[in-house]
């Protein structure tokens, strides 16, 4: 396991292997209906049970996808500390998740590097499963400074190949 | 909003179609109301000390991209939606595919997105398969990219949707089918 020290989690912190500490959180329907809203997703699968059951024949109003990614991105950032700038993030949706479910993020360290711009970068396996079934799978790419003095927030035009 | 059918699809390929602005600008109140949903407490979005050392500035999360465009669910005057990703539904129209399901989706992080921005999308369709039988049905996949810019025309993102549209074999589909 690693963890930032300090505000800042540094590459030369980080090894493949590496497990991100879990996540778990009890899912309700204020989580979902919450998310949706915050996510301006009016759609009525995400707060409307009777909808949900009766149209999309699931148990339960569920998590909308843009919610999950916001859950992704804080899984991770709670690890990098506010220096870690995403890169890029891969999505599977494989199963619902309801109320009442208590929903685990996992993730680990696939990969690392450097790249030709000089900015450093790690690859993560990420999950988010109930009752151990996997019902997002995420692949995700997050730039750590390289050094104290570095910050990846400062790339951009050429200096920023994600 | 047009159709895309067979003889369409090599015409299209790399064209960057349905241009559209968000329809109100990047706002700090949403930020707050997505990281409390999801108990988000980096402090870039919280902390104007460390905004302004980390980030120069207030930005937000990158994740929220796609929400700048979700339209109002009301306004004043509106009779019709335009929908997000309209070319996946040209394609289902145009292929005769009346189910569809988007199987994964990337997004690739550019210039970071700050409160007062307005955002502008286009979309590009990448690639329409042969067909091809799952245990769904028939139909084909498709990848649409949705580029995004900010008022200086800088990119800050760009997300890519793999899409399955087909015909039923009897199956269900998936649990967020876009149909």
């Amino acid at each position: 396991m690693t963890a930032a020290t300090g505000d800042r989690l540094l590459l030369g912190d980080v090894a493949v292997g590496d497990e991100l500490a879990p996540l778990s959180y009890p899912v309700t329907a204020t989580t979902v209906v919450l998310g949706a809203l915050a996510a301006r997703d009016w759609r009525p699968m995400h707060h409307d049970k009777d909808f949900a059951v009766e149209r999309n024949g699931t148990r339960d109003i569920f998590l909308n996808t843009p919610n999950q990614a916001a859950w992704f991105e804080r899984f991770v950032t709670d690890w990098t500390g506010p220096y870690g700038r995403l890169q890029r993030m891969t999505f599977r949706m494989l199963g619902s998740i309801f109320p009442g479910d208590t929903m685990v993020f996992r993730g680990a360290v696939t990969g690392t590097g450097v790249d030709e711009t000089g900015c450093g970068w790690v690859a993560l396996d990420i999950s988010v499963s109930v009752d151990g079934d996997a019902k997002t799978t995420c692949s995700a790419r997050v730039a750590l400074p390289v050094a104290a003095d570095d910050n990846p927030w400062e790339r951009g035009g050429e200096r920023w190949k994600p | 909003m047009s159709a895309i059918g067979v003889d369409d699809i090599d015409r299209l390929i790399g064209v960057e179609q349905y241009e559209e602005e968000g329809g109100f600008p990047v706002e700090q109140g949403y930020v707050w109301t997505t990281c409390a949903s999801v108990e988000n407490g980096n402090p870039l979005f919280w902390d104007e000390q460390v905004a302004e050392r980390v980030t120069g500035g207030p930005i937000a999360p990158p994740t929220m991209v796609s929400v700048w465009f979700r339209p109002h669910h009301w306004a004043p005057g509106r009779t019709t939606q335009g929908l997000p990703l309209q070319i996946h539904f040209d394609l289902k129209e145009g292929l005769g595919l009346p189910e569809a399901v988007m199987s994964d989706n990337t997004i690739v992080f550019h210039e970071p997105v700050r409160p007062g921005d307005r955002l502008v999308t286009r979309q590009i369709l990448q690639s329409v398969s042969d067909e091809k039988t799952t245990k769904l049905g028939t139909g084909r996949f498709w990848v649409i990219d949705v580029v995004y810019r900010n008022q200086r025309g800088d990119l800050v993102a760009v997300e890519s949707y793999t899409g399955f549209g087909y015909r039923r074999a009897g199956a269900p589909g998936g649990s967020e089918a876009t149909s």
